[in-house]
């Protein structure tokens, strides 16, 4: 279905203001299929506005985001959905008082629904039973099947948060700092998991992160934020060292090094 | 409408928001600290009214003058105020603090049920009435018509109420712990506000508003069983217009509902209570939170 | 989950025969109680609904009373007393009602839910309490029912149909909500309670989904009051559309538990039959012994009844 020839997903001179706060200023992003994005920025450089922007979340002051050339500004979250673009979130959003399975499976009949068969089917049927453990496995949380989501480390519960956006099968998908809240030692092996799962899938990726030793290994390209400008878009061994970048961003400090900044 | 008929809807209208405002700034600080809505409000104002007529009728048989039976107000007031809001907090509301908002506000649905049906027991099915602190202070002549003085002292006590509650808030220490944790409850308790003492000391003090309202209005009229079932919504309807938790807004919501149902009683009685919902849900479907909802930190 | 067996179905239909053949056999007084629980339980389905996504209404009893009204004034107005108009008519009503007030109220949650459904209900409470027209505070007479134009003789063969009949309704009800919260549709109950948000990225409208609900609970306790009405064989704003009758209604759901639409068939039973001593028992008090048990509920039994039973049978189904 989708148009190969042209960009995946576009914005075109993206701006957004909270009253005096400017947290967009003229964004212009191109996407093409296959790109796996890293977008990088300290806190408040309007990194999540930019998702929360581009999945419809938050509706921009002015300008315009395609996806597939189709404009879809003004769409509410599930449509963007409907059309192919998912995200996952900074704190997972999962449904707390059920199991994985559960959560997985609900996410599977509503995409089921989307694709025009009725929402009145049983839910639990045959084929989305299937599904829903062949996802268990790939994002490696089978083991946590039946545990309550309430009851499940921060890391399964990113993983499960993922998996989730990626049950509608998105051509984009957008992660929300996937590491944070992630201890140091579990990072790396967390995307791996995630990296191979959405390499299997077959969908473009744009992901914020802090931790730019994550950014130069899993990426092809970088947008660096500032104060709700981009400031670099470049490959990740360009942009990691351009001096502005080094400045606002990374904070003078080494490439690699990990970051001060905290997460909220 | 003449002069005299605007004058008195607008006299109707400033003493049956007096009472509405007593009652529902309880209900609307108990909501605004502790994220109850107490359905058992009612009978905090249903006893405060047996009560007073009860203590009025005894003391005047003791041989009291009638200018003293303003005394036994205070009583009931205190009295149902302080026992009945501190047992209903520490044997049921205590341990519903982390549960659901509904279930909690169907927990109180109970003891409305429970206290209804208390109070025949205690007091029994006949009438009482307890007219001696409106004799005592006699009527007055308002531009031409007459008035009971002492439905004219509930606007003052209204409005005692309002300063003393807008002084508490803004003056003291314990008032100023009252809006923080209104403001943000989780922050409080990191910040180190016993939270359990000032719901507890929160819910007493509503409590002796709405018995304040209850004890008050007795004296006009006939403290009969069930006539406190009204309150309950009409209270409700108050908060909701002004906006739940906000003390500005109970003010609001009682002159709205107040002087709306004077002008319905007088010149279209069929809908007196129709008028009071109708401006209800129009508030609600415009203004959601009310008119006058207080501000609640973020939570994203 | 679900690996055990799912009894539902054959459970409700085994409910329906003894239910029937019971009705037959009871005495009078047992039989008009069981039917006016039986009524109620068609509307404590729908609150069960909306419990689920985590809404509560306190103010169902506008259903209530638009089901019963219709019935009530189909009857003295236009002389219609056969069930097969009565019911669709007060089906179609109280579900347009729903379907119109829906469009506003799908928008709250929480208290403010609440407080909203409330205000309406209150509008038509303050509009019957207050016309002559409409019966004013004493409501007024329902006649007895015919059955596709056929009517017994014997005033208590009519009662034995007419519950035989409610039976059947209620079965029809109970199996299609059933299989309504099968479904992914109905499955988003939880889902919305827990994360809105995620529905939304989903790809499914929450508000969308909410006011599918709250239609089929307005058409279940519209239809619920026609039947109360033609139990009772009145009408009145006090006990079926005063904010208290709301409070009931939740409060039955409460006791009956939410884990099955055969939950409250059972626990408004155990309702009227808990009012029916207690009145017996203490008159002046029977309402502080319902309050006293609705505590006792909340406190050490917040699955209901049906949490018991489920219990029981070793089966935790959440269906």
């Amino acid at each position: 279905m989708s148009d190969q020839s042209g960009p995946l997903l576009e914005t075109r001179d993206l701006n957004k203001t909270f009253g005096a706060v400017t947290a967009a200023d003229n964004i212009n992003v191109t996407v093409v299929p296959g790109e796996i994005v890293g977008i990088i920025g300290a806190n408040g450089a309007g990194k999540t506005t930019f998702v929360n922007m581009v999945t419809g979340y938050l509706k921009p002051t002015s300008g315009t985001v395609f996806l597939r050339g189709q404009n879809i500004t003004a769409l509410a979250p599930r449509q963007i959905t409907k059309l192919g673009m998912s995200r996952s979130f900074q704190v997972p959003q999962v449904f707390l008082t059920q199991t994985a399975f559960e959560n997985l499976l609900e996410a599977a009949g509503i995409a089921d629904a989307m694709n025009g068969i009725s929402a009145l089917k049983p839910l639990h049927r045959k084929p989305l039973l299937d599904k829903v453990d062949a996802i268990l496995k790939r994002y490696r949380i089978d083991e946590y099947r039946d545990q309550e989501t309430s009851t499940l480390p921060q890391g399964i519960r990113k993983l499960l948060d993922i998996a989730m956006a990626m049950v509608s099968d998105p051509d984009v998908l957008l992660l929300d700092e996937p590491t944070s809240g992630i201890s140091v030692e579990e990072k790396f092996s967390l995307m791996d998991v995630v990296m191979e799962a959405l390499q299997e899938e077959d969908v473009t990726v744009l992901f914020i992160e802090h931790d730019m030793e994550i950014v130069e290994r899993y990426t092809t390209r970088v947008l660096a934020f500032y104060e709700g400008r981009i400031i670099a878009d470049a490959p990740p061994e360009i942009a990691l060292n351009d001096p502005e970048v080094r400045e606002f961003v990374i904070g003078d400090h080494k490439v690699g090094q990990h970051q001060a900044h905290g997460d909220r | 409408m003449d002069f005299n008929t605007a004058l008195t809807i607008l006299i109707d209208g400033l003493e049956f928001s007096s009472y509405l405002f007593i009652v529902s700034v309880g209900l609307t600080l108990v909501f605004g600290v502790m994220k109850i809505l107490n359905v058992a409000h009612a009978n905090f104002y249903a006893w405060g009214a047996y009560m007073a007529a009860w203590l009025i009728g005894r003391w005047t048989n003791m041989g009291f003058s009638e200018g003293s039976t303003f005394l036994m107000i205070a009583v009931a007031t205190i009295v149902v105020g302080l026992v009945l809001g501190y047992l209903v907090e520490r044997c049921v509301l205590r341990y519903m603090y982390e549960r659901d908002e509904v279930v909690t506000v169907l927990a109180t649905f109970a003891l409305f049920l429970i206290l209804e049906d208390a109070i025949l027991l205690i007091f029994g099915v006949d009438p009482y009435f307890a007219d001696q602190p409106m004799f005592a202070l006699g009527s007055i002549d308002i531009g031409g018509i007459t008035r009971t003085v002492y439905g004219l002292t509930m606007i003052a006590v209204a409005i005692v109420v309002g300063i003393g509650l807008w002084l508490l808030l803004t003056k003291t220490t314990w008032g100023r712990l009252l809006i923080a944790v209104i403001h943000d409850r989780e922050m409080s308790i990191s910040m180190g506000i016993n939270v359990k003492r000032v719901y507890i000391v929160t819910f007493i003090l509503g409590a002796m508003l709405g018995a304040l309202g209850g004890a008050y209005v007795a004296p006009t009229i006939s403290v009969a069983p069930g006539f406190a079932v009204d309150v309950v919504v009409l209270s409700f309807a108050v908060v909701a217009i002004g906006g739940m938790g906000s003390i500005p807004g109970a003010i609001i919501g009682a002159l709205i509902v107040g002087i709306a149902r004077a002008i319905a009683v007088h010149n279209f009685p069929q809908v007196e209570l129709f008028v009071v919902f109708a401006v209800m849900a129009i508030v609600l479907v415009f203004k959601p939170e009310g008119l006058f909802a207080p501000e609640r930190s973020r939570k994203i | 989950m679900n690996s055990s067996r799912d009894w539902t179905v054959p459970g409700l239909t085994i409910g329906l025969i003894a239910a029937i053949i019971l009705g037959m056999l009871v005495p009078d007084w047992v039989l008009s109680v069981i039917t006016i629980s039986f009524a109620r339980a068609l509307a404590v389905i729908g609150l069960l609904v909306l419990w689920r996504a985590g809404l509560v209404s306190f103010g169902h009893a506008l259903y209530y009373g638009l089901g019963a009204y219709t019935v009530a004034l189909l009857g003295k107005y236009w002389g219609v007393h056969d069930v097969m108009l009565l019911i669709p008519a007060a089906l179609i009503v109280s579900t347009v009602c729903g379907f119109l007030l829906g469009f506003i109220l799908r928008k709250y949650r929480e208290i403010f839910f609440a407080m909203l459904s409330l205000a309406f209900s209150m509008i038509l409470y303050g509009i019957l309490v207050k016309t002559e027209s409409l019966g004013s505070t004493d409501g007024f007479n329902v006649g007895a029912p015919t059955f596709f134009g056929f009517k017994f003789e014997d005033v208590q063969d009519n009662k034995i149909a007419f519950f035989s009949f409610l039976c059947v309704l209620g079965y029809i009800a109970a199996l299609l909500v059933h299989y309504y919260l099968r479904s992914t549709l109905g499955h988003l109950t939880t889902a919305i309670r827990d994360n809105e948000i995620r529905v939304e990225y989903l790809g499914y409208s929450v508000a969308k989904a909410i006011h599918i609900k709250y239609t089929m609970s307005a058409a279940l306790a519209g239809v619920a009051g026609a039947c109360l009405a033609l139990t009772l064989s009145q009408v009145d704003p006090d006990s079926m559309v005063n904010w208290t009758a709301s409070g009931e209604l939740v409060f039955v759901t409460i006791l009956s538990g939410t884990g099955n639409v055969a939950a409250p068939f059972i626990g408004s039973m155990i309702f009227d039959l808990l009012r029916t001593y207690a009145f017996e028992w203490a008159p002046h008090a029977w309402q502080l012994i319902v309050g006293a048990f609705l505590l006792l509920i909340i406190f050490f039994l917040p699955g209901g009844v049906w949490s018991v039973i489920a219990r029981i049978f070793g089966a935790r189904r959440k269906l």
